[in-house]
């Protein structure tokens, strides 16, 4: 509710003559966050269950057209706290071109068969599996190892999570990596995609319990 | 970990009670470590049925943001055509319920615009009804109604949009659960960071109390932000109902810059 009340219609003192919506609070009203000095943040909700007819779009998995020479697989399942699988996730991608720099390309969802954009976006199967067509991203500096952002939304996760899936065929330079130094090497596996298959990697993703995910915060957990 | 039991016969005031205990236990954290309540919801919530086996039971590791993850997807016009910001025209009649404008602004921590990106919607129809396999509830489909819109953000940070006011729908979280009216948006902000998927709800909806989704956040003044505003300078004369909504999404300063926004940081 708002912190000051707008004039009940139906009391004793409202002059229907004199009303004006714009006065009321609320309408042209500063943020709601502004009060308390800096703008606060818009909290998150769960993606919800039916998201299934609107987020998709033609093409969304495949950052890069599979039949190119580049191109690789990144796929898996989504499973939860008793290990199934999680029929209603979905996945996003985000990542940096072979140099290591992220695209300005316009046109992510309407894009040129040839191009790269970057970003990817899956809704998992029955068997809550993903799967993306996308090229093998650059370090971005020295000193880091090359991975994709991977963010999951899914009816029972009130905030989306964030997560990156490095390559296991850089080992020397995820030894290197400073994210990767810095988790527990009993959980650092559930970083990094295994290849399975010729330019193909696989990143299962578990929300909770054994081999559960390293999930990341950027400074945004507010 | 156990999947619980399936809990059909759980009433409202069981689903309240625990709402209310845990507000209760995170304000009392929250005071004793003398920090602010969050602003996002917890992900633990277990009045939301769905949360207990898709939260992760360790902490979040402390990344800090390298170029990728500072900047966003390059969004623009040539992906979202103009008409897809009015969803009561996307068939050949008009759909059924309350005509309504949302409009606000998209901005940064700092009150910056969030320019030229992508905004996604979703929603039930006027009947509380989904276009979606899986949506089971007892109410009519709309022929002329889908409930899928996007839009750019204008330069200022603004967006527009035209559709029919959602009705609330029953979910199978307890017995009698019911979802406030709500419409699901998505966006992205000027760092991949700053993603955001929320729903926006009607002012004065009595479900509020009662929902665990909009009660998973804790803080009161941080779930009023989900609430939209009634606008009479947005209602159009004989024709919509008007709401103000602002979203501001925080996060990482990009230090990362398109030449053309090179002065208005």
């Amino acid at each position: 509710m708002p912190e000051t009340a707008p004039p009940d219609p139906t009391g004793p003192d409202f002059d229907d003559e004199a009303f004006d919506a714009a006065d009321l609070p609320g309408s042209h009203a500063p943020h709601p966050g502004a009060h308390r000095g800096g703008l606060g943040q818009t909290p998150s909700q769960t993606v919800g269950p039916f998201f299934g007819y609107a987020l998709p779009y033609a093409g969304g998995p495949d950052v890069r057209a599979p039949w190119l020479p580049d191109a690789i697989r990144l796929h898996g399942t989504v499973s939860d706290g008793a290990g199934d699988p999680i029929p209603d996730a979905i996945v996003e991608i985000w990542g940096a071109d072979a140099a290591g720099r992220p695209s300005t390309e316009r046109g992510s969802f309407d894009r040129d068969a040839h191009g790269f954009a970057g970003f990817g976006r899956a809704a998992v199967d029955r068997a809550g599996h993903y799967a993306f067509t996308t090229i093998k991203p650059g370090a971005a500096r020295a000193g880091s190892a090359p991975y994709l952002l991977v963010t999951v939304f899914a009816r029972g996760v009130t905030h989306h999570l964030f997560t990156r899936a490095y390559f296991a065929d850089e080992a020397a330079a995820n030894a290197s990596d400073p994210l990767l130094a810095r988790v527990d090497e009993s959980r650092r596996g559930t970083l990094v995609a295994q290849a399975d298959g010729p330019g193909s990697y696989r990143f299962d993703i578990r929300l909770q319990g054994e081999g559960e995910t390293v999930f990341l915060d950027y400074g945004t957990e507010v | 970990m156990q999947r619980p039991a399936p809990q059909p016969q759980t009433t409202q005031r069981q689903v309240s009670d625990e709402i209310a205990e845990r507000h209760r236990s995170e304000v009392d954290a929250a005071a004793s470590a003398g920090r602010a309540l969050a602003a996002h919801p917890r992900r633990d919530f277990a009045p939301y049925r769905s949360t207990v086996l898709r939260h992760p039971t360790h902490e979040l590791v402390r990344a800090d943001p390298e170029e990728i993850e500072l900047v966003s997807p390059a969004f623009g016009h040539t992906d979202v055509a103009a008409e897809e910001a009015d969803l009561t025209i996307q068939h050949t009649g008009e759909p059924l319920g309350e005509r309504i404008i949302v409009t606000g602004r998209v901005l940064d921590g700092e009150g910056r615009p969030v320019r030229n990106q992508l905004i996604e919607i979703w929603q039930a129809n006027a009947s509380g009804r989904y276009v979606h396999k899986r949506d089971q509830h007892p109410a009519p489909l709309d022929p002329n109604f889908t409930g899928v819109g996007r839009v750019i953000t204008g330069d200022d940070g603004s967006y527009r949009i035209t559709t029919i006011k959602p009705g609330a729908y029953p979910w199978k979280n307890h017995r009698n659960a019911w979802r406030p009216a709500h419409i699901h948006f998505s966006f992205f902000g000027s760092a991949f960071t700053q993603r955001l998927i929320t729903q926006m709800y009607f002012p004065g909806d009595p479900l509020f109390a009662l929902d665990p989704i909009y009660q998973s956040i804790v803080d009161p003044a941080a779930r009023e932000r989900l609430v939209a505003t009634y606008d009479h300078d947005v209602s159009e004369p004989e024709w919509a109902i008007g709401y103000r909504w602002d979203v501001v999404l925080t996060g990482p300063k990009s230090t990362w810059m398109e030449p053309e926004d090179a002065d208005h940081a």
